[in-house]
């Protein structure tokens, strides 16, 4: 018989000092230690890490990618946002 | 203990842990350039100072969207009021990126925002100036964006990570503030004498308030040392405001304008300024600059105004909370 309902953990990790964790996949696991245990094993075999997170997946809320023009097109509209939209003469530089 | 939540305390931050000997490991992991992050162990006085550096740099984010907001609705064309508006919309998200850098140390945005509506906290004694004309959203994309970003490039490189990122973040968008605020001086300075004028007065009054964003002279300076130490600071007072000096003046001369400074002169291609008004700044910063009470009311106002937002959210969200767990029960 199958186990039932083992939480899934998504896992983030730190690659290299400073910078953000990264997602990286997802796993299955009883508890949050045995989910750290694991993506050290399934994730780190080759040193890609300096710490890890783990985050039950039914934590996490997540837009629908059928909304991605509803949500994103918007900003399509707005070049104004992007330094290039204004006009500085050249000699004046880099601004 | 791997697994706490980032915005708690440690539960054992055991007084032993604050000995020499830890003292020492983090100053030497400062010392080869890692980052700390939230869940590291650091000295008390560290986790207070960048609690109050981060806090204090959020504020003047969403502070200083009072004196641009200011000129939304009088914006000359739909395109200024477009980009002035995304302007004012960045520095909103740039004080709510610090916010969140400054609760991974353990104190809470409410608790912070409390200290800033209550007087206990400073922002940026820039943002204590009125906007009395058009040209002064030129003045302040140009030189106090200009400004922010002579003191937010060597923070991205900061030695707390968190804050580290949030600099990257916020660096990346500050280009298009300087760029949008120099053209509108241009703009003006090409117009006529009139819009001329205009620019010039307000590069008049806004130039020596820009000196004073990088702080008390370094022979002032409180709380430099450690700063240093710490790798939060990476340049002095006073090197940045020469670097941004520098980079101004020719900036200055292709607008065709004159720097409110006589005795600004250039010797070995460095520019030496005149004597900064230490006793204004003192002044401003201990409240009594010409708008402290304004934009200090004006954020009481918006977060009273704002309360019911904030209960009605929580209540809702209250009121969904034992639905969502009978919801996932029955899946
Ligand atoms: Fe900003
Ligand atoms: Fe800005």
């Amino acid at each position: 018989m199958p186990t039932p309902n083992t939480p899934i953990w998504e896992v983030f990790i730190r690659s290299r000092n400073g910078l953000a964790h990264k997602h990286v996949g997802s796993l299955h696991a009883a508890d949050a230690t045995l989910a750290l245990q694991a993506a050290r094993d399934l994730y780190t075999r080759r040193g890609e890490g300096l710490s890890i997170w783990v985050v039950p997946t039914a934590s996490i809320t997540a837009s629908d990618p059928q909304d991605r023009e509803m949500l994103f097109e918007p900003t399509a509209s707005k070049p104004y946002r992007h330094p290039t939209f204004y006009e500085i003469p050249d000699e004046v530089g880099h601004m | 203990m791997y697994t706490q939540a980032l915005n708690q305390q440690p539960e054992s931050a055991p007084r032993e842990a604050d000995n020499a000997e830890a003292a020492a490991r983090f100053q030497a992991r400062i010392d080869a350039e890692e980052r700390i992050e939230a869940n590291d162990w650091m000295p008390e006085a560290y986790r207070r100072t960048l609690t109050r550096q981060i806090s204090q740099h959020a504020h003047s984010e969403i502070v200083g969207m009072l004196p641009e907001g200011n000129w939304i609705t009088r914006a000359p064309s739909l395109r200024r009021k477009a980009a002035l508006l995304a302007k004012v919309q960045d520095e909103c998200g740039h004080g709510l990126y610090l916010y969140a850098a400054a609760e991974t140390l353990g104190t809470s945005r409410e608790e912070l925002v409390d200290q800033l509506l209550s007087g206990r906290a400073k922002y940026s004694s820039i943002f204590n100036y009125p906007t009395l004309t058009w040209a002064d959203m030129g003045a302040i994309g140009w030189l106090v964006d200009g400004a922010a970003i002579m003191n937010q490039i060597p923070l991205c490189r900061c030695s707390y990570g968190p804050y580290a990122r949030a600099m990257i973040r916020v660096c990346k968008e500050e280009s298009f503030h300087q760029r949008q605020g120099y053209e509108i001086m241009l703009t003006l300075c090409r117009g006529n004498a009139e819009q001329k004028a205009m620019a010039q007065d307000a590069l008049n009054r806004f130039w020596w308030p820009c000196l004073m964003m990088f702080g008390p002279p370094d022979t002032q300076s409180q709380h430099s040392d450690m700063s240093m130490r710490w790798k939060i600071k990476r340049f002095s007072n006073d090197e940045l405001r020469q670097k941004f000096i520098n980079a101004t003046v020719p900036q200055a001369e292709i607008l065709g304008l004159t720097l409110p400074d006589p005795e600004l002169k250039q010797i070995d291609g460095v520019w030496h300024h005149g004597p900064i008004d230490w006793d204004e700044f003192h002044r401003v910063i201990a409240g009594g600059g010409p708008c402290n009470r304004e934009r200090l009311a004006a954020r009481r106002r918006a977060h009273d105004e704002g309360a019911w937002v904030r209960e009605a959210a929580a209540a809702f969200a209250a009121k969904r909370a034992p639905k969502n767990q009978t919801e996932k029960q029955a899946a």
